[in-house]
Formats: C-alpha cells, sequence, structure tokens
C-alpha cells in the first residue's frame, strides 16, 4: 500500500510547555526569533499546568480551501500539506475566520496570512522537540500507535485485576 | 536583532521615562544580563544609600543571547543593593519573562524613585507606560498575573510580580513569574514593594533578526544533544532538582535542624522517588515542564495530595524547598513540604531564606534564646510541622513580634533577638546559606564564603568537585581559555587547587548569567557541557558578534571586580562576618555529626581556608585585603570607573 504522506502527530500530555517548537518555527521561516510569526503555538492553561500544541491538520478538506474566494489555497498532496499562493492570495482573512483551529495566521507585520508547511518535509518543531510532543509519522501509523498506547492501559488494568482476583 | 534591545531609564518619583541603545563598545566589555546590570548598579547608584529607599536603583534585564536559538535563553536577572546585607543584591529566575521583555524591543530596565501609590509597568512593542496598582496590591503573584492579563486583554503578557511578602517589604521577598519561577535571594521583592512596584507587564512582537538562521538551527540542535545527553540533565528532567538534594543527603551535604546535623534521616516520604510518585498520581505520567526553550525540562508539576490545601497546583518543589520545609527544620511530610513550597511562590517569598531563618528561631528557641513571649506562644521546635508553616504566614504578613523580626532577614533579626543569637546564624553576607553543609567539602565552603551576592551555589560553586574526577579531566576543564598548570585534586576533601577552581567557576557563571542561559547548560552539574569555546558560537551565529573564549572570560573577569567594587564600595570588609568573605565558626569549631566516613568528624580547617581566600584573592588581582590591586582595574579597563558609559 503506497503511505499516504507524513502528518504532524501531537501528544498534548508530553508537551513541556518550552516553546522552543515557537521559536525555530519563526527561525527557519524569517531568520528572526519572534513567537508571534511561530505557525505552532502551545496553547497554555498556566494555573492548570496544561499545554496544547496547535497548529495546521492539513485537512483533507480543508475550510480554508472552500472559502478562498480567489483560489489561493490548494493541497499539495505530494507532502500532504495545504499551501497558499501568496501571489493569488488578496489578504481577505476568510480563510483565518473559518479555521475551526485557529491554525491559519493573519501577521499584522507582513499583512499576509501565514500557516505551517511542514517545512518542506523536515518540520523544525519535531526536529528540536526532544520529548516528541509533536512528531512526525505516517497518517495511518498516528491511530496504530494511538491504539497501542490505549491497549497497554488495557493489560495494565487486566494484569492489576487478576493480581486482585488472586489475592481475594 | 538582539543588539538593538535597548536600556529603559525609568523614574518612578517623577514619572519620567528614557530609552537609549546600548553602546556595542558597552557590549563588547559587558555582553548584557548580570554583567551590564552591575555596571549600571555601580554607575547609577548612591554610595551608602538604603536599600528600601528611592535612591536604590533596580536593575531587571535580560542577557545579550535572551529569546535567541543560544539553548534555553530564559534567564531573567534582577539586581539592586540588597536589603539584606547592605551588599549586592542579585537574582536569576528562570520561566518566560525576559524572552517577551526583549520581543518587546527591552534588554535593561533601570528603575529609580519610588511611586506615590501601587503601580505597575507595561512594556509593550517600545514602549513603556506606567500604570496604576492600586487594585492588584494585596494579591498573590499568581493573582496579580492573571489580574494583568485580564485588565490588558492579552493572554500571552508575562509579568515579574511581587506578593504579600514584597508589599510588605520582607527582607527575604522574591521576585516571580508563572507559577513558581522565582528570583530568590537578596530580597529583591522587597525593593520592588518600596518602591511601590507591583509588576512589571511584558509582552512584545517586535522581531530579533538572527545573525546567521541556518547555522544558529545546527549549532542549537547540537548543543541540545550535548546537553540533553549528560546523565545529569536526564535525571533533572525526570526528578527535577530534588534529586540533587536526596544525593546530597545520601553522604552527609545536607544541613538539618539548622546546623546542628549534615544529614536528614528516616526521610522516605520526601526523597525524590517518593515526590514523583506524587507528581505522577496527581499530573500524569509526563509531569515535567520546562523554561523558555529549554529541553532540561526540569520543573515538576504536582497538586498538593492531602491537608488543608488538598488539590491544589503548583511547581516544584526545587532542593532549596526540600531544605527550607524538611531538611533543616527536621520535618519529614510531604504534605509539609508540598503545602510550604505553594505558599512561599503565592506570597512571594524565598523558600530558602524562609526555611533557614525559621530553622535558625527553631535552634535559638530550644536553647531557650527565644521564647515563647517573642514567639507569641507558638511552640517553636524543631519537627514541628505546623509551627513551620504557621512561622511562614507571619513573616510574609509581619504578624508577631518572631514574623516581624526575622522579616527583616537574618542580621538586623540577630540585632533584635540580642544575646549570642547572631553565632548561630549560618549566613555569609547576610545571605542564609543554601540548605547544604559544606564542612566536608572545602571548594563549596570558599565559593559561599566569597560569592559576591553572600552565601550562594550559583555564582562560584565547583559542583563538580563532588565527582572525583580524574586530574587529567578536570585539567581539560580547568585549563581553558585561559593556561593553568597549578596543583589540582580530585578529592573533595582537599584543599589544593580549589582556589583556581572557586575562580574559573565565578567567570563560568558570570559569562552565562551575561548571555542569559541557564547554568544547566554549562560546567555546573555536568562536566562535559558547553562552555566558552561553544559560546563564541552561539554567540557569532545569533548576534554577528565575534569573540574569543579568551575574552568571554575577559568580560566575565571585568563583570565579576565591578561587583567586588560594588561590594567594597558598601562596606565588605575581608573577615567581617556580617560584611566580608567569611564563614561562621561553626563551619571551623562544630564537626559533621552525620554522613559517609570521610565526612564524619570533618570541620574547615582555618588556616587552610584563610590561605585559600589568600590564593583566590591573588587569581583576582586582590590584595590581601581583597581590594583589588589597581594594574588590575588597568588591566579589566576598570580604571575610570564610575564613568557612566551607560
Amino acid at each position: 500500500m503506497e503511505p499516504m504522506g507524513k502528518v504532524l502527530a501531537i501528544t498534548p500530555e508530553k508537551c513541556t510547555g518550552c516553546r522552543l517548537c515557537e521559536l525555530v518555527c519563526s527561525v527557519f521561516h524569517d531568520g528572526v526569533s519572534n513567537a508571534d510569526r511561530s505557525r505552532i503555538k502551545i496553547m497554555k492553561w498556566e494555573s492548570e499546568g496544561l499545554y496544547i500544541p496547535m497548529s495546521c491538520q492539513q485537512c483533507q478538506d480543508a475550510p480554508c480551501m472552500m472559502v478562498c474566494p480567489v483560489k489561493a489555497i490548494s493541497r499539495d498532496e505530494k507532502l500532504s500539506r495545504v499551501m497558499v499562493n501568496h501571489d493569488i492570495c488578496i489578504g481577505c482573512r476568510s480563510c483565518v475566520a473559518v479555521c475551526p483551529f485557529g491554525a491559519m495566521n493573519f501577521s499584522a507585520i507582513d499583512r499576509k496570512n501565514f500557516k505551517c508547511d511542514l517545512c518542506d518535509g523536515d518540520p523544525q518543531c519535531v526536529r528540536f522537540c526532544d520529548m516528541k510532543a509533536v512528531d512526525y509519522v505516517e497518517a495511518n501509523r498516528v491511530s496504530i500507535l494511538k491504539k497501542k498506547a490505549a491497549a497497554e492501559k488495557i493489560s495494565v488494568a487486566r494484569r492489576e485485576a487478576a493480581a486482585l482476583e488472586r489475592e481475594m | 536583532m538582539a543588539l538593538n534591545r535597548k536600556i529603559a531609564y525609568i523614574d518612578l518619583s517623577t514619572g519620567k521615562i528614557e530609552i537609549r541603545p546600548i553602546p556595542i563598545d558597552v557590549r563588547r566589555k559587558f555582553l548584557g544580563g548580570r554583567g551590564l546590570d552591575a555596571y549600571l548598579l555601580y554607575n547609577h547608584t548612591k554610595k551608602g544609600c538604603d536599600p528600601l529607599g528611592p535612591d536604590n536603583t533596580l536593575m531587571v534585564s535580560g542577557g545579550i543571547l535572551t529569546a535567541t536559538l543560544a539553548s534555553a535563553t530564559a534567564r531573567t536577572h534582577v539586581m539592586a543593593k540588597s536589603p539584606l546585607g547592605g551588599l549586592l543584591g542579585s537574582c536569576n529566575m528562570g520561566g518566560f519573562f525576559a524572552p517577551e521583555l526583549a520581543w518587546a524591543g527591552f534588554h535593561h530596565l533601570v528603575i529609580k524613585g519610588k511611586a506615590e501609590k501601587p503601580v505597575y509597568l507595561w512594556i509593550h512593542n517600545g514602549k513603556i507606560e506606567i500604570r496604576d496598582a492600586r487594585g492588584l496590591w494585596g494579591k498573590t503573584t499568581t493573582e496579580t498575573q492573571w489580574a494583568i492579563r485580564e485588565e490588558l486583554a492579552d493572554e500571552d503578557i508575562k509579568s515579574l510580580v511581587i506578593g504579600q511578602a514584597g508589599e510588605n517589604k520582607v527582607r527575604i521577598a522574591n521576585v516571580m513569574t508563572g507559577i513558581k519561577n522565582s528570583g530568590g535571594r537578596t530580597g529583591m521583592g522587597a525593593v520592588m514593594g518600596s518602591k511601590n512596584l507591583k509588576a512589571i507587564a511584558a509582552r512584545g512582537t517586535m522581531d530579533i533578526k538572527i545573525a546567521y538562521p541556518k547555522e544558529a538551527l545546527d549549532y542549537n540542535k547540537r548543543f541540545i544533544d550535548q546537553i540533553t545527553s549528560a546523565k545529569v540533565n536526564q535525571t533533572q528532567g525526570a526528578l527535577g532538582t530534588p534529586f540533587i538534594w536526596g544525593a546530597t543527603n545520601s553522604w552527609g551535604g545536607v544541613r538539618c535542624r539548622n546546623f546542628q546535623y549534615n544529614q536528614e534521616l528516616y526521610c522516605d516520604e520526601i526523597e525524590p522517588e517518593a515526590l514523583d510518585e506524587v507528581c505522577a498520581e496527581t499530573m500524569g505520567p509526563y509531569h515535567m515542564a520546562g523554561c523558555f526553550g529549554c529541553q532540561v525540562h526540569c520543573r515538576a508539576k504536582y497538586k498538593i495530595p492531602t491537608g488543608p490545601y488538598a488539590g491544589v497546583y503548583d511547581e516544584g518543589p526545587e532542593y532549596t524547598s526540600q531544605g527550607a520545609f524538611c531538611g533543616e527544620p527536621d520535618c519529614r511530610s510531604i504534605e509539609t513540604l508540598l503545602t510550604g513550597n505553594h505558599l512561599v511562590d503565592q506570597w512571594g517569598m524565598d523558600n530558602l531564606e524562609t526555611g533557614s531563618l525559621i530553622s535558625w528561631a527553631m535552634e535559638l528557641y530550644e536553647l531557650g534564646i527565644l521564647t515563647k513571649k517573642e514567639t507569641d506562644g507558638l511552640e517553636l521546635t524543631f519537627s514541628n510541622d505546623e509551627a513551620l508553616l504557621e512561622m511562614t504566614r507571619r513573616i510574609a504578613f509581619r504578624e508577631g513580634w518572631l514574623g516581624n523580626a526575622l522579616a527583616e532577614g537574618g542580621i538586623i533579626a540577630s540585632e533584635m533577638i540580642g544575646k549570642n543569637s547572631f553565632d548561630y546564624l549560618i549566613q555569609v553576607k547576610g545571605v542564609s546559606n543554601l540548605h547544604s553543609d559544606e564542612r566536608a567539602t572545602p571548594a563549596l565552603a570558599l565559593n559561599i564564603a566569597t560569592a559576591s551576592r553572600g552565601s550562594d551555589h550559583l555564582r562560584s560553586r565547583p559542583a563538580i568537585d563532588l565527582y572525583h574526577l580524574p586530574v587529567e579531566v578536570m585539567r581539560k576543564i580547568y585549563s581553558n581559555p585561559v593556561p593553568y598548570d597549578g596543583p589540582l585534586s580530585s578529592e573533595h576533601t582537599e584543599y589544593i587547587g580549589k582556589p583556581w577552581q572557586v575562580f574559573w567557576h565565578e567567570n563560568c557563571y558570570m559569562a552565562v548569567d551575561c548571555l542569559g542561559i541557564c547554568k544547566y547548560h554549562t560546567v555546573f552539574l555536568g562536566a562535559t557541557l558547553p562552555n566558552f569555546e561553544d559560546w563564541t558560537k552561539v554567540l557569532r551565529y545569533n548576534t554577528g558578534l565575534e569573540f574569543t573564549p579568551r575574552e568571554i572570560w575577559d568580560i566575565a573577569e571585568r563583570c565579576n571586580m565591578i561587583e567586588r567594587l560594588f561590594n567594597l564600595r558598601e562596606g565588605l570588609q575581608r573577615e567581617d562576618l556580617k560584611k566580608g568573605d567569611m564563614l561562621n565558626h561553626r563551619y571551623f569549631d562544630e564537626p559533621c555529626r552525620r554522613g559517609a566516613p570521610d565526612v564524619v568528624g570533618r570541620v574547615i580547617d582555618r588556616e587552610k581556608f584563610k590561605k585559600m581566600v589568600d590564593e583566590l584573592y591573588e587569581y583576582k588581582g586582590l590584595d590581601k585585603n581583597g581590594i583589588p590591586k589597581p594594574e588590575t582595574l588597568k588591566r579589566l579597563s576598570l580604571e575610570n570607573e564610575p564613568a557612566h558609559l551607560v
């Protein structure tokens, strides 16, 4: 079977909230350090210790693509990503409004939208995330990995239940 | 780019704000961060000023590499004349404040005067506004931060704040950012409180241009691999700093019952693994958090499991909390530890000073120097968890006679208590010692005695001296970037070679503090970690500035000398017990009672200690009294200071 392409796989509970991904994203794309330019952003609930990395999901039926009045947004099937052609884009921000994840950004500095482009196949957020809270894996592997993690929990629970039965 | 970040001079009395660039020749002399702060302190503070008066000047800064790709450039530095010892006040903390300050356009703030009413500073993309903080007064450190975000309607604001302790000018009050990142030492929170300055809020979206982005990214990756491959950092990343307390306690290197013992026994409940279990139970298997850009992630997340604060979220506890709420007062309950840690975080007080001073008072109480009259009826004995937490509260709010006395810090409290209470106070330059016991480790004893901000492990501690590294390995570390062919010893109980190690680490740590990076990313706990040579590269790739390793060393030496000049101007004298490079007599007179066989019975040898100080002075270019020789000042281009370059 042909692999369907790699995707960013985010495991929020592994995120330490360090925001190195935001830093390297802005340096890689713009040559500057500025978290405001990052395509990925760690959403934080600091008073509960919750950190959730948010980035573009590269949707199959991407709302941003559908809403674009000038067809500036298209899917690049080779890298499984959604791309903006800034030669066509008119900067109306419809895509920003419609994205269900808030992953389409608008830069007040450059006056244009920007989004994750998977760094052309070598996502820097993944390269620098030691925890692998952000990973880059084949799309069909994501659910397998989650199945395995969930199954592990079930097997632990079963072992504990068996141990309890023995004790009884 | 990083080099166009500015200095803002803010006068809270007049409301006048001046913004100036940092000239490149000043960068080449002092880099930034703590080094440049020291220069600003020496130049902008009146000799002999009241630390809690309007003439004291408060510096807040990031390093020259803050928010760049130098790896873990999270550190914020705060400096002023200390209300504890009347000498150098300086603290340094992680979190996310300094990067935000840099993105907002600033590297250094110089804050003078005193606001008429409570205010906070709002720093946003090159602009600074002084705003009313009357509504924030009385709030805890986290309440203050969330309230500022709400008022300014921006969730991404990062603030440096004080809690109630700072407002009450408690001299051991800290400054805080986030849940638990604290600039704890030397009472900088009291200085902020004395200026009616409740908080500094920053938010910025200004680009910091990276000179060579590709090289900076690649080198950062290398740096991180080097740092995360060190075993010590992997352990830090799993257990946090409590692992250090556990390891140090195992051989008898921590203070217990103030300074009566050097090891805590029967303390399974507060060992690092036990703490980790509580974190895992309350926060899940991945419960470590990181400061800005750091892959060590040494900050544990937890919820207090039991007691009146059950279910409350906090972070830490660091090993200073283990010392403060366990080892020193001889308490062994995880509930006390996690609760105490939470309370000092909320009220904004240095956990280290809190635990040290209360344990000192406990010893005085058991000796009869303090009685129920001074404690207002409190049974202030060792191992009394309730009394420990109650006393913590009384200090923060200056309640009761003793609460108010301890809120003045050790030196003034000892004068208020009188009798021979001072003899039992474990401090240097008015600053309580860490919860470590240095009687078996002369190198570490020399470090705390001579550290510029008082008894402290983060200014010159050769911590790797405990690893018994082969001399060849030590030679490799300690003869760069300046040649050293004197003696070195792998034995931690030895005195030879130690002064050079202290001198080397003093310069290493100063360089780190000027760059704005964390000490876990250099030769502090890991012998294999980056230092001078690596910094030339991160400086070049991120800022475009070219330095040799030797030049960075020289800058560090210069900055350390500025701190020395400040301390001398404010009254440092070599053997003065309150303002000198001197240890409490108990280091020399009372042998260690517990610990490993090579630790039991150890004291610091007075004569050998004196010789170590002599030798260190020689390396630093000081005379026998600790005063810089004219040729030293000339060599470091400091002969005309204060010259007001900035």
